[in-house]
């Protein structure tokens, strides 16, 4: 299959990936499936809640008892990481090392920008990670869990949602070129 | 007919086969789009490389459209499965700061855990920053219950553009391949080069 951005990624990432179309497609048909065989979308945020929840449930039960956000997630003693999400997941990293493997992708690095120290990018990433963690709580989702299922089963807030995601990356992207350009 | 689930047409324990087996297609779809590479994912802020947009509006216009086709063939009942309730104020603000978070950190959450498990460190630091901020959105829950819990409903864009689904799928076609005309279009204006006639010359 031909793929007229393959040169560029050559260039730009030493790597030649596949139609960004063609992901797209296999990316559409999967979670229709999800929608046709469950009736339920695609997400991955809230597994990492369930496993913090979890964590936090083996050292401070009391605590994740009475806390009224966690209460939910291990009333009538239940366990968080039982749940759909958790299997989902592990599929995608099963997806992800099958892929990585079968085209010999495997890379051991910290990416970043050419003019970034690895130490300041492990910083920046934890950060970035914790406003991620923060803000899909907060949004009940991430970009799969909202954006992408939302998106494709017409949610309306799903959509401005997806939306604000780029308005406010777009927003911070100048201050953040010394990281990546 | 389904959704099969819903309707009781498959055992209840074929969940877990079923997640495992749509997790292994979108990890391997994002891996071979090239996600694990922050670098790929952070490009479309910098309008070199609209991959994101691309494998994004694709794969929602794949979705929403055989949804709707398998609706109108009277295989598929729309109204049993989970539409994500509209919470304008949690979405707009949850959605501008993971948008934040994708630049700072160079991930969304799953492309993370695919950047991760292929060997980037960075990303592994990501995920452990992604369960600090779960940590640091429920300890202080009191703080933003209210911003959380204020919920509109489960509103669908058809509904609030007052059009047909039919129709609505159509201006989603459209809006796809207008913003991939125009990603194009500002691709070449910045990286010089116009990849589309490299491939056909």
């Amino acid at each position: 299959m031909s793929n007229p951005f393959a040169e560029r990624d050559k260039r730009l990432y030493g790597q030649s990936y596949w139609s960004p179309y063609v992901c797209g497609v296999i990316l559409g048909l999967t979670l229709l499936f999800a929608f046709y065989t469950m009736g339920r979308g695609l997400g991955s945020s809230g597994a990492f809640a369930r496993v913090t929840i979890a964590a936090t449930n083996a050292v401070a039960h009391q605590y994740t008892a009475e806390n009224p956000y966690t209460a939910s997630y291990v009333e009538g003693g239940e366990n968080p990481l039982n749940d759909w999400l958790i299997w989902e997941v592990f599929g995608v990293v099963l997806g992800a090392l099958f892929g990585a493997f079968v085209w010999g992708r495997f890379k051991g690095e910290i990416a970043r920008g050419p003019n970034m120290a690895a130490g300041g990018r492990l910083w920046l990433a934890l950060f970035g990670g914790f406003l991620s963690g923060w803000g899909a709580r907060l949004a009940s989702g991430c970009t799969s869990g909202q954006a992408l299922t939302g998106g494709g089963s017409l949610a309306a807030g799903s959509w401005i949602f997806m939306f604000c995601i780029f308005g406010g990356a777009y927003a911070a992207a100048w201050f953040l070129r010394k990281e990546w350009l | 007919m389904g959704p099969l689930d819903k309707l009781g047409l498959i055992p209840e324990w074929y969940g877990m086969e079923i997640a495992v087996l749509a997790g292994f297609f979108f990890g391997l779809a994002l891996e071979r789009a090239g996600f694990a590479d922050p670098r790929k994912l952070v490009n479309i802020f910098y309008l070199r490389d609209f991959a994101v947009l691309r494998v994004m509006f694709t794969a929602i216009v794949t979705c929403a459209v055989g949804l709707g086709v398998l609706w109108a063939a009277g295989l598929y009942r729309m109204e049993l499965i989970y539409i994500l309730p509209t919470k304008l104020t949690a979405q707009i603000i949850g959605g501008f700061i993971i948008g934040v978070g994708f630049v700072v950190g160079g991930y969304c959450p799953t492309t993370s855990v695919v950047a991760a498990v292929t060997g980037r460190l960075d990303a592994v630091v990501f995920l452990l920053g992604m369960c600090l901020g779960v940590v640091g959105f429920f300890v202080p829950f009191r703080l933003w219950s209210g911003l959380y819990e204020g919920v509109q409903g489960q509103i669908l864009v058809p509904e609030v553009l007052g059009l047909s689904w039919g129709v609505t799928l159509l201006l989603i076609v459209v809006m796809a391949a207008c913003m991939f005309m125009v990603a194009a279009w500002v691709e070449k204006k910045i990286n010089k080069e116009d990849v589309f006639a490299q491939a056909s010359g």
